[in-house]
C-alpha cells in the first residue's frame, strides 16, 4: 500500500501551474532584454571560438612566472603598500560610517528628511566606482598612495554607511526603549543600547568592507593611486608577462588569504555572540 | 461589573485664592494637608489611543496615589502594555491628558520629559538588558537618566559612586557575584532580576512593570515577583504592573484596574475582590 494507506481521493494540483498572459508576455520581454544587452556588450562566438589559442599562447608567455628575488622583493613591498593603503582606509572608512549611519538611519536621530539626504549621498559615493575616485583624489592630493587611501576611505563609507544604518535599523528596540523609559538621552541610548546590539553586523560588514578594499587597492595603481596595480600595468605594457603573472598571482594569494582570514574573524565574533 | 471609584488623593491646587493674606493660609493649609493626604504621583484625564484607524481604549482616567501598588489586568488586545508605555510619554496619545509627579507628558518639552523619566523605572516581559555588555554596566546604565554621558556607558568609566550604587542594586537581588557575567550568558530569571536592579538603581518614585514573569516559568515568576515587590514595598515606590496572572494582581496589588471593550471597566481594591472578579474581564 502506498504511503501506508493514506491514499484519497482529491487530485493534487499540476506540477506546473501554466502561466498568464501577462506572465508570458513577461518571460518574453525578460529574455528579449538579455538578448539586447549581450548584442550592446558586443557578445561573439566567433570570438569566443578562436580565444582559447590566444588565451593558451598568453600562459605559455607568462609560465614560469618572474620570481627572480630582485623582482620578487620589489613586488613584495609593493603588495605591503597594497595592503597598508587597504586597511588604513577601511578602518579610517569604518569609524566615519558611524556617525554617517546614525544620520542615515530611520528613527534613531534624524527626522526622515536628512535620513533620505544622507541615503541619498552614500548611493551616490557607492554609485561612482573606486578606480573613478581614485582619479578625482590623484588631481586633489596628487600621485601616490595617498589618493589612493582616500578613494578607500570614500568607497568604504559610502558602503558601510548604508549597512551600518540598516543594521541600527533592525536592532531589538526593547533595550533602547528600557533606557528611555528612564530618561536617557538619545546620544546615551544609542552609545549603550543600539550600538552594542549591533556590532557583531558591524564586525560582518566592517570585515566585508576590508575585503572589498584589498581587492580595490590592487588596481588603484593602474590611475597612479599607489599599490601593486601600477606593475600589473607596467608588466601588460612592456609585454613582460612572467612578471605580471607574478603580480597576478600575488593578488590572488592575498585576496584569498584576506578572505580566509575575515571569514575566520566573522566566525569567532558572530558565533561567540549566538 | 461597575467602575468602583477608588480612593485616591484630594486634589490641593484648588485651595488657589487672590487674597495675599488667604493665599498665605492657604499655603500653610496645602502644606498641612501634603502632610496628611498622600499626594498624586499619577493622573489620568480623558485618555485615548488609536493606532491608525484602531482604537485602543478611549476615555480612560484614574489616579494614582503614592505608594500605591496597582495592577493593570485584561485580555489581549485591551490595551494594558500601551496605556503603561502612553503614561510614561514612550508613545504619543491621540487625546486626553496624563500627569506624572506633577508633570503634564504631552505639554512638557524633551528635558521635562526626561526629567519626569529620572524619577521612574521600567522592568519589562523581555528584561531588555543590553546582551553583549555585563551585568553591572547594564545595571550602571539605569543611572543614565540622572547622569547622562559617556562615564555612564560602562561600569569601567562609571563613577564610584554609581559602580557602589549599581552593586548595592545587584546585592538586593542577589547577583552580586554575577556583575562581570555577559547579559545573554544569564537564565531567565537572573536576566530579570538584572532588569529590577537597574530599574531600582536610580531609586525611583515610580515603577513600571509589564508583565515582568511573563517570560518566566512559574516558580521563576513567583520568586521575581516576590522580590519585586519585596524591594519597592521596603522604599514606598508606586508601582503600577500589568499581568495576566489573577493571582499576582490580586497577591501584589493594593488596587486592580481592569481594561476590556476599550476602557477601564473595573476600578477597585484588591482585598475587595475575587479571582472570579478578575475572570469576568477575560469572558
Amino acid at each position: 500500500m502506498i504511503c501506508g494507506g493514506f491514499m484519497t481521493d482529491v487530485h493534487p494540483p499540476a506540477r506546473i501551474e501554466r502561466p498568464s498572459a501577462l506572465s508570458f508576455l513577461g518571460y518574453a520581454l525578460g529574455l528579449f532584454v538579455v538578448f539586447w544587452c549581450l548584442s550592446g556588450a558586443g557578445f561573439s562566438l566567433d570570438k569566443m571560438l578562436t580565444s582559447p589559442p590566444r588565451f593558451a599562447d598568453f600562459v605559455d608567455r607568462a609560465f614560469p612566472p618572474n620570481i627572480e628575488p630582485k623582482v620578487l622583493s620589489r613586488l613584495g613591498w609593493k603588495m605591503v603598500e597594497t595592503l597598508q593603503i587597504a586597511v588604513a582606509g577601511a578602518v579610517i572608512g569604518v569609524i566615519l560610517s558611524i556617525p554617517v549611519a546614525i544620520f542615515a538611519a530611520r528613527g534613531l536621530v534624524a527626522g526622515p528628511v536628512v535620513n533620505q539626504i544622507v541615503r541619498t549621498i552614500l548611493s551616490f559615493i557607492r554609485a561612482v566606482p573606486d578606480i573613478a575616485w581614485a582619479l578625482v583624489f590623484v588631481v586633489a592630493v596628487g600621485l601616490g598612495p595617498f589618493a589612493g587611501m582616500l578613494a578607500i576611505v570614500v568607497d568604504t563609507i559610502g558602503f558601510c554607511g548604508r549597512f551600518f544604518a540598516d543594521d541600527m535599523e533592525a536592532t531589538d528596540k526593547g533595550p533602547a526603549e528600557s533606557l528611555t523609559a528612564v530618561g536617557a538621552r538619545k546620544i546615551d541610548v544609542i552609545a549603550c543600547a543600539t550600538i552594542p546590539a549591533a556590532t557583531p553586523s558591524f564586525i560582518s560588514t566592517s570585515l566585508f568592507a576590508l575585503e572589498k578594499a584589498v581587492r580595490s587597492s590592487t588596481i588603484l595603481g593602474l590611475v597612479g593611486a599607489g599599490g601593486i596595480g601600477i606593475e600589473l600595468k607596467v608588466g601588460f605594457d612592456l609585454f613582460d608577462y612572467p612578471t605580471a603573472m607574478t603580480v597576478i598571482l600575488m593578488i590572488a594569494a592575498v585576496v584569498i588569504g584576506i578572505e580566509h582570514l575575515s571569514g575566520w574573524a566573522r566566525t569567532k565574533v558572530i558565533g561567540e555572540q549566538r | 461589573m461597575l467602575a468602583t471609584p477608588s480612593l485616591t488623593a484630594l486634589s490641593v491646587t484648588d485651595l488657589n485664592v487672590a487674597d495675599p493674606i488667604a493665599q498665605a493660609v492657604g499655603q500653610v493649609q496645602t502644606k498641612a494637608l501634603d502632610a496628611l493626604v498622600c499626594p498624586v504621583d499619577i493622573e489620568v484625564q480623558g485618555l485615548t489611543k488609536h493606532f491608525g484607524a484602531t482604537r485602543i481604549f478611549s476615555d480612560v482616567s484614574f489616579r494614582l496615589a503614592r505608594g500605591e501598588a496597582v495592577a493593570l489586568v485584561g485580555a489581549n488586545g485591551t490595551g494594558k502594555s500601551t496605556l503603561l508605555r502612553s503614561l510614561m510619554g514612550l508613545i504619543p496619545v491621540t487625546q486626553g491628558h496624563v500627569r506624572v509627579l506633577g508633570q503634564d507628558m504631552a505639554a512638557a518639552n524633551a528635558a521635562g520629559v526626561r526629567a519626569v523619566r529620572t524619577r521612574i523605572g521600567l522592568v519589562s516581559q523581555k528584561h531588555n538588558l543590553v546582551p553583549r555588555l555585563s551585568v553591572l554596566s547594564n545595571v550602571v546604565q539605569g543611572l543614565l537618566g540622572q547622569y547622562p554621558g559617556p562615564r555612564h556607558w560602562c561600569h569601567s568609566f562609571a563613577p564610584e559612586p554609581s559602580r557602589r550604587a549599581a552593586m548595592s542594586a545587584l546585592e538586593k537581588v542577589g547577583l552580586a557575584d554575577f556583575a562581570l557575567r555577559r547579559a545573554d550568558r544569564l537564565s531567565g530569571g537572573q536576566s530579570q532580576r538584572v532588569a529590577i536592579a537597574r530599574a531600582i538603581v536610580g531609586q525611583p518614585q515610580i515603577l513600571f512593570a509589564d508583565e515582568p514573569c511573563a517570560s518566566l516559568d512559574p516558580a521563576a515568576g513567583e520568586d521575581v515577583m516576590a522580590l519585586f515587590f519585596d524591594l519597592v514595598r521596603q522604599q514606598g515606590v508606586t508601582v503600577v504592573f500589568t499581568s495576566h496572572n489573577i493571582a499576582h494582581a490580586l497577591d501584589y496589588g493594593d488596587r486592580v484596574l481592569g481594561l476590556a471593550d476599550g476602557g477601564v471597566k473595573l476600578d477597585a481594591t484588591a482585598a475587595s475582590l475575587s479571582a472570579d472578579d478578575l475572570r469576568g474581564l477575560y469572558d
